[in-house]
This record gives C-alpha cells, structure tokens and sequence, in this order.
C-alpha cells in the first residue's frame, strides 16, 4: 500500500483535508468532554442514599389555628401511623434525604477549636428512625424510647447522645472504633457522644463534598405547627399505603391539612433534575455530533469518488483489483482522521483546561481521548465504506471512454 | 435579479437532493440545539425589571462570626438578621424599603367546598408592591399605617382569588389564614417573572406567592419563616430570643432613585455598622453591599453553569455543522464548473456570480432555519419536561423565532463565502475546452 501517492494527492486538494479534519477534531474534543460529564452525572445520580428508597415515602401535617396541640398530634398521628396495615414502621423527622432542604450543623473535635472540622445535616427522629428508613446499624445501639424528647424550633440545646454515619465517623477517628468517642455540635455546650453508627445516610443536599455526613438526633422539633413523617411500608405495598394515608390522619385529627405526600423515589427523581437535564442535554449533541461527521464522511468521500471516476478506472484499467480501490480510499480516510485526531487529541485536553477553570470541573481521565480515537476511527472507516465499495465497482472501460 | 437568483438557488438545490438534504439537515440540527440551550440561557439571564434594575439594590452587611466566613469567596451572609433589618426601615434612609421573608400559612376557605389547604405567601411592608410594580387587577397595596400598627390585611395572587373567590372582585371581603381573618385590599393580576429575583437565596425558579400579609403582623403572630435560616451563635430559646439573636433570615431591599441618594445610602449603611462595632456587634471587617439587581442575580448564579456549558457545547456541535456545510457546498460548487464557466463565458460577472452563490447558500440556510424553529419548540418541549421548574424559562417568543432564522441564515452565508469564492474563480475557458 502506497502512501505516498494518496498523501501528495490529498495535498493537492488541502482545503477539503482541512475541513474534514477539523470537523473531527472539533467532534473528538467535544465528545470526550462532553461524554465525561455525562458519565459523571450519571455516577452521581446512582449514589445510593443509604436508605430504603422503594418502600418509603414522607408526608406533611400542617395544624391550623392558635389551640392546635402539635406535640399532642405528633404522638396521635405516629401511634395511628404505626398500627396501619402494611406500616413496617414511622418515624417523625424535619426533613428527608435528597430533599434538597433542611438542617445542618458543624462538629467540632474540641471545645477551643476556632471552626468546626466538619458540617453535618441534621435529622431530628425518634427511636423508630433506623426501622423506618431501612438503615442498619453498624455499631452501637439504637436510640432509648426514654432519649427521646421535644423541642421548640429554635431551642439551642443538643441531645447528649447521636448517630452518625460512618462517613463522619472515618473523618473524626479514622481507623478507630468511633462508638463512645465525643465531640461537640456546640463548642459552648456539652460535648455529645457517637452512640452509634449507620453505614450511610445521605443530607438533604446533593451537590457539596458533605453530602454522607448525617446526624440522627433523638429530638422532634415540630416547625411550628407542621411536623413531617416517614414511613416504611411493606414490600410491595407502599402505594396501597400511600392512598390510606391522607385519609387515617385526617380521621383523627381534623384540624390540619395533610400534604407533600411523596416517595422517596419522586423525592430522588425531583433531587437529581439538573443532574438528567445534562445527561439528556449533552448525550443528545453527542449522539448528533458523531452522526453528522459521521454523514459529513460519507458526502464528502462519495463526492471524491464521483469526481475521480476516471482515475478510477483508469487505475483499474492498468491492473488495480477492485480490493485495492477499496484499501486506497479506506487508507485515505484514515489517514485524514488520523490527522484530524491529532489535532483533536491538543483541542480536547485544552476544551477540558478551560471547563477546569471556568467551572471548576475535574480533569479529564487519560482514557478518554484514547477511546476517543479508536472510535472515530472506526466510524471513519464504516462512513467510508459506502462511497469506497462504490469507488471498487468502477469499470475499467471508463477509461477508454471520452464521455 | 435577486427573485431570479433565488428560484436558481432553489433549482440547484432540487438537483442533488440528498446533498441538500444533508447541508440542511446538519444547519436545522445546529440551530436547534444551539437556540434551545440559548433560549434557556437568554431567558434566565434577562433582566426581570429593565426600566428600574438598576435603582433596586439588595442589602448585605457582614454580622458573621469573626472566626469563619459567611462563604469560602469572602461574601457577606445573603440575608438579615431581625435587628438589623427592623433599624434599616426605622431609619428609612432609602426612596422606599422593604424588609421581608418567605411564610406559608394554613387557608381556611369560608366555601366548605374548597378544603383547606397550605399557600406560600411573604412578610413584607407596603413599599413592596412600588418597588417591584406587580400588577394589580383589584385594589392595592395597604397603607403604610397598616404596616406600623400591623394591619390584618392581605394582598392576594390572582390564583389564590381565582381558588377562594372564582376570580371576583373580593375587595373587603376576609381570608381566614392559620386562625386569623384578614381583610383583602388588593388582588394581583398574573404576575409570572420569569426569575424570582426579589427571592433569590430560596430558589430562584419557585412558584410566586400566594398572599402577602404586613411584616410586623407576621412577626407578631411569630410566624416561623419558611425560607433560609442560619445562625453562627445559637440564641437563647423563644421567639423574641430568637428576634434578637445573629441569625439570618430576612431579605432587604432598597430602592434609591438616584446615584446621590444611593451613595447617600451606602455612607448610612457604613455608619450603622461603625455604630454597631461599638456595642459589641459586627466582630468581622465591614462587608457592606449594594448589589442592584442584575449585579446580584451573577452573585446568586441564576444563570448555573450546567445551562451556561450546555449552550458553549451547543454553539461548538453548531460550529462544527458549518465546518460540515462549508465542505458540502464546496463540493457542490466545483461540480458545477461547467455551468458556472458557461455563465461566465457569457457574460456574467465575477460579482453576479458571487451573488447568485451567496443566495444559493442563504436558501440552504433559510430551509435549515425553518426546521431548526421546529426542532427549537421540540427542545424546549423536552427541557420543559425534563425539568419543570424551567416552564417560564424554556419558551419561545418572538424575538427569539426571529433569531432563529436569522442565525440560519447568517450561519449559512459565512459558510459559504468560501465555496462562493472558489466557484467564481473558475476559469470559464478550461471549463468549455472538455466538452
């Protein structure tokens, strides 16, 4: 296979070699990118959140009027809440995992230190919480019934005893047994004990660095006249539960709207929205850039070949098998896209420098441009195909003719 | 000669049906994409109140704790503790202030058809509705009296009316919120911003309110705010602890209606905190600011950077269906040799020449740009679904039908002033010889 030949005539005809091959390159940059971060957010949605997602779900009481007794109806509702048919268990909490809003607090290792080693979201339960979420214990006890107490909204004061999630436990004693260690929530304040731990529970919030750093907290703090519940019901029967819901609180306790009926799956679905829009938003320019120079290939190949007929035949006129044409016009693709990618491969790692500093993105995997060459050139190769089998059916007899 | 120019340009087109399809296809799929991440882009982006923006400024003072920041950037806290916010509209330095914070009360309609249900609804004072100009469709806003002997009045949206009272005028009739009758002064019209820029630090995209109610009633009743709340010096317990602790949960704006009255402000503002350094208070380096709107909507990143990548990313795929066009139209161009020699031969100039290529490719363009409309209103479609939060943001309007097509074409037109130029080099003499 001569290369020489298909290179000084490529030369010849450099404006369309510059063409295709900054179309590839432009296509290589923006793929890698493009597809590294729709893997990323793909990755990030999966994160499990630690708890039961398939059988949970929260709902809302909101109590209207200045003699709404909300501590009365909390005990009310969760005794009436636990006793339905398909309620594996119920716990009070003031929000949910991926809620996207909710409580956080900083931990401090010591009573001098100027700023907190860690902020933790807060989830204020009972001791029903670790059945009702579905989160086992890794070590330590649960919550005492007798730990268990209310609160004003605002009050300052900390139970003396948490939970945490492993995540903060590997942070504050690394390699240690975490259970009975101390820390403070409030410097000021008494230090409070790890009582136990879970292996994970996800915050409220999504998108920081803090998202596995929980604390479970025997405390029911009503939000004025609201209080929020989680329930679990049994395999296969949280809708059926979810439907009887609205009507047995309502039963017992009319004074009060009952809403944000929602599953802990609709409540994931709503968390990672911007997360799909982007998968969704960049898979599709993906999948329409890789077409288009995908059909850019062809035009252009089946446009040379049309334009070089007579070369064509003329060279098979002198001997060349239908089996060289074909290998002559798959060795020049490759070597435009070999060209192309080159120049891709620079323009990729530089699109991905600038996302760096503009957005704050990581870097991009040394596989990426890799994988990116290989497939290129194997949709090179397939576009190709079409117009080069084409080109090998070119009768040796065009050359002799002067039409 | 330009309708003659055209009908050519469309003729050739005909000729070679799958190339045009292809140039077309690869323009529409461009357009499409690039239009529907740069109308989401432009709308959320735009600025919500053009005649005054720039006369509403968001205050911000630094009461943070002197050990850690507010923010890793070195920002002061993006809302008010109590104290500060009730001496800023006491002191009443600005044209007009408001104070206020998002609630949501329990509404007890009086129709036993429509069963109670639970409204998100804002603390505010009077100068609101002159600040931000919502439009009314009955009444108005309460006096400012009201705001000083809190007044049990409301001012309701136009859903909440449409849900309590069928849409009619319900001027002095009452609402019953969580237990409390309050009389109606004012219904507003729809009022859909497509930003929430008066509430940026509780979710920019939200749904707006359903009834304002005086701030100093609010905080009478000692409703709970329902937005953001942080605290770096846990209070005391009980409401009035709470009232004067360093906790933020109160959003301020101003509105100063001239550049002498804003620095007026701003000097005011600096004296406050002089003065509240010496009781003790403001331990952190004054952090004093004044973001007007527009200034303030960047601080909060309304515009996220997902939306901002996906439009670059969009604008790259556009870039590189040019690249694609650019080729297809050189190659379409040189298979012409002949016509365009044989044109030359008689007589056409290198310029009329010019023309008729450049119309060839505006057309492509215009047809790219039709289907690229179409393949717009389809992706804004899918972001709507995708994410519903951006239903005020992912639609089309006029303008932006018209930079569609006008995108398309000018698209096309640089894409072809290359092969243009190659056609009309043509030499008609070499072209003639081989037939």
């Amino acid at each position: 296979m001569q290369i020489r030949p298909i290179l000084s005539s490529l030369m010849r005809s450099k404006i369309a070699l510059i063409l295709i091959g900054l179309q590839i390159a432009l296509t290589l940059a923006i793929v890698c990118n493009a597809l590294f971060i729709v893997v990323q957010r793909l990755d990030r949605m999966a994160r499990p959140s630690g708890l039961d997602e398939a059988d949970t779900f929260e709902v809302v009481s909101l109590g209207f009027g200045t003699q709404f007794d909300v501590r009365g109806a909390v005990r009310q509702d969760l005794v009436a809440l636990r006793a339905m048919p398909g309620v594996v268990d119920a716990t009070p909490i003031n929000r949910v995992p991926m809620g996207r809003g909710g409580w956080s607090t900083g931990i401090s290792l010591s009573q001098d230190q100027k700023t907190p080693t860690l902020s933790t979201a807060v989830y204020m339960v009972d001791d029903h919480a670790l059945a009702a979420l579905g989160v086992p214990l890794l070590a330590g006890r649960n919550f005492e019934p007798g730990e268990v107490a209310f609160r004003d909204l605002h009050d300052p004061d900390w139970p003396p005893g948490v939970i945490i999630t492993r995540a903060i436990a590997e942070r504050l004693f690394p390699g240690q047994q975490a259970v009975g260690k101390l820390f403070y929530l409030d410097p000021r304040a008494p230090a409070n004990t790890i009582i136990g731990v879970v292996e994970r529970l996800q915050a409220p919030w999504l998108n920081t660095q803090e998202t596995e750093y929980s604390t479970l907290m025997p405390q029911i703090r009503p939000y004025g006249l609201e209080s929020r519940y989680l329930i679990r019901a049994q395999a296969g029967r949280r809708d059926e539960v979810m439907s009887r819901v609205e009507a047995t609180l309502g039963e017992i306790n009319a004074g009060r709207i009952v809403r944000g009926l929602e599953s802990m799956q609709q409540v994931r679905f709503e968390g990672y929205k911007s997360d799909r829009m982007m998968a969704v938003i960049l898979g599709l320019v993906i999948a329409l850039l890789l077409a288009i120079t995908a059909l850019s290939i062809v035009g252009m190949a089946s446009f040379w070949v049309a334009q070089r007929t007579r070369q064509i035949g003329t060279r098979r006129a002198l001997g060349a098998t239908r089996l060289n044409i074909l290998h002559y016009f798959q060795m020049e693709n490759f070597i435009i896209t070999t060209l192309g990618l080159a120049g891709g491969g620079v323009l990729a790692y530089a699109l991905n420098l600038w996302l760096m500093q503009a957005y704050q993105m990581p870097q991009l995997p040394w596989y990426y441009v890799p994988i990116g060459f290989t497939s290129l050139w194997i949709l090179g190769q397939l576009a190709v195909l079409g117009p080069a089998l084409r080109a090998s059916r070119v009768p040796p007899a065009i050359a002799t003719r002067s039409v | 000669m330009f309708t003659y120019y055209l009908r050519l340009g469309w003729r050739s087109l005909q000729r070679n049906p799958i190339l045009t399809a292809l140039m077309v296809l690869a323009i529409a799929l461009g357009v499409g994409t690039s239009m529907t991440t740069l109308t989401v882009l432009h709308l959320m982006g735009s600025d919500p109140i053009p005649w005054k923006s720039d006369k509403l400024h968001y205050v911000q003072l630094d009461n943070w704790d002197p050990l850690q920041g507010y923010d890793d950037d070195g920002s002061p806290p993006d809302q008010l503790t109590y104290r500060d916010a009730m001496a800023l509209m006491q002191a009443g330095k600005a044209d007009r202030q408001t104070a206020m914070y998002k609630i949501s009360m329990p509404v007890q309609p009086e129709n036993p058809e429509v069963k109670p249900y639970n409204a998100t609804g804002r603390a505010t004072y009077a100068d609101f509705f002159a600040m931000f100009e919502p439009p009314f469709k009955y009444g108005g806003s309460w006096a400012r009296e009201q705001d000083q002997q809190h007044g049990r009045v409301v001012v309701l949206s136009d859903k909440t009316n449409e849900k309590l009272f069928g849409g009619a005028d319900s001027i002095g009739k009452h609402v019953r919120l969580n237990d409390n009758d309050y009389s109606i002064v004012g219904v507003l019209d729809t009022w859909q911003p497509r930003v929430k820029y008066y509430d940026l630090t509780n979710g920019s995209l939200s749904a707006p309110e359903g009834f304002y109610i005086p701030f100093t009633t609010a905080t009478e009743l000692k409703s709970n705010s329902t937005g953001n709340n942080r605290c770096w010096n846990n209070a005391n317990s009980g409401w009035d602890a709470y009232l004067e602790s360093e906790c933020v949960w109160l959003q301020m704006w101003v509105e100063t209606d001239s550049a002498a009255k804003l620095d007026e402000y701003r000097s005011f503002l600096d004296s406050y905190v002089t003065e509240q350094k010496k009781l003790g208070r403001f331990a952190r380096p004054r952090n004093n600011r004044l973001l007007d709107v527009r200034q303030w909507m960047r601080d909060q990143k309304v515009v996220s950077g997902d939306v901002e990548v996906q439009s670059e990313l969009s604008l790259a795929f556009l870039t590189v269906c040019l690249l694609n066009t650019i080729g297809l139209l050189l190659a379409k161009f040189m298979r012409k040799s002949g016509e365009i020699g044989l044109r030359r031969a008689l007589g056409a100039s290198r310029r009329q020449l010019f023309a008729q290529h450049l119309i060839e490719s505006g057309v492509v363009g215009l047809s790219g740009g039709v289907i690229g409309l179409l393949l717009t209103l389809v992706g804004l479609w899918i972001v709507r679904l995708l994410y519903s939060d951006f239903a005020r943001v992912a639609t089309l309007d006029w303008p932006m039908v018209l930079a569609t097509i006008a995108l398309a074409i000018v698209a096309s037109l640089l894409a072809g002033l290359y092969p243009t130029w190659r056609a009309c080099r043509i030499v008609p003499a070499l072209q003639l010889k081989t037939q």
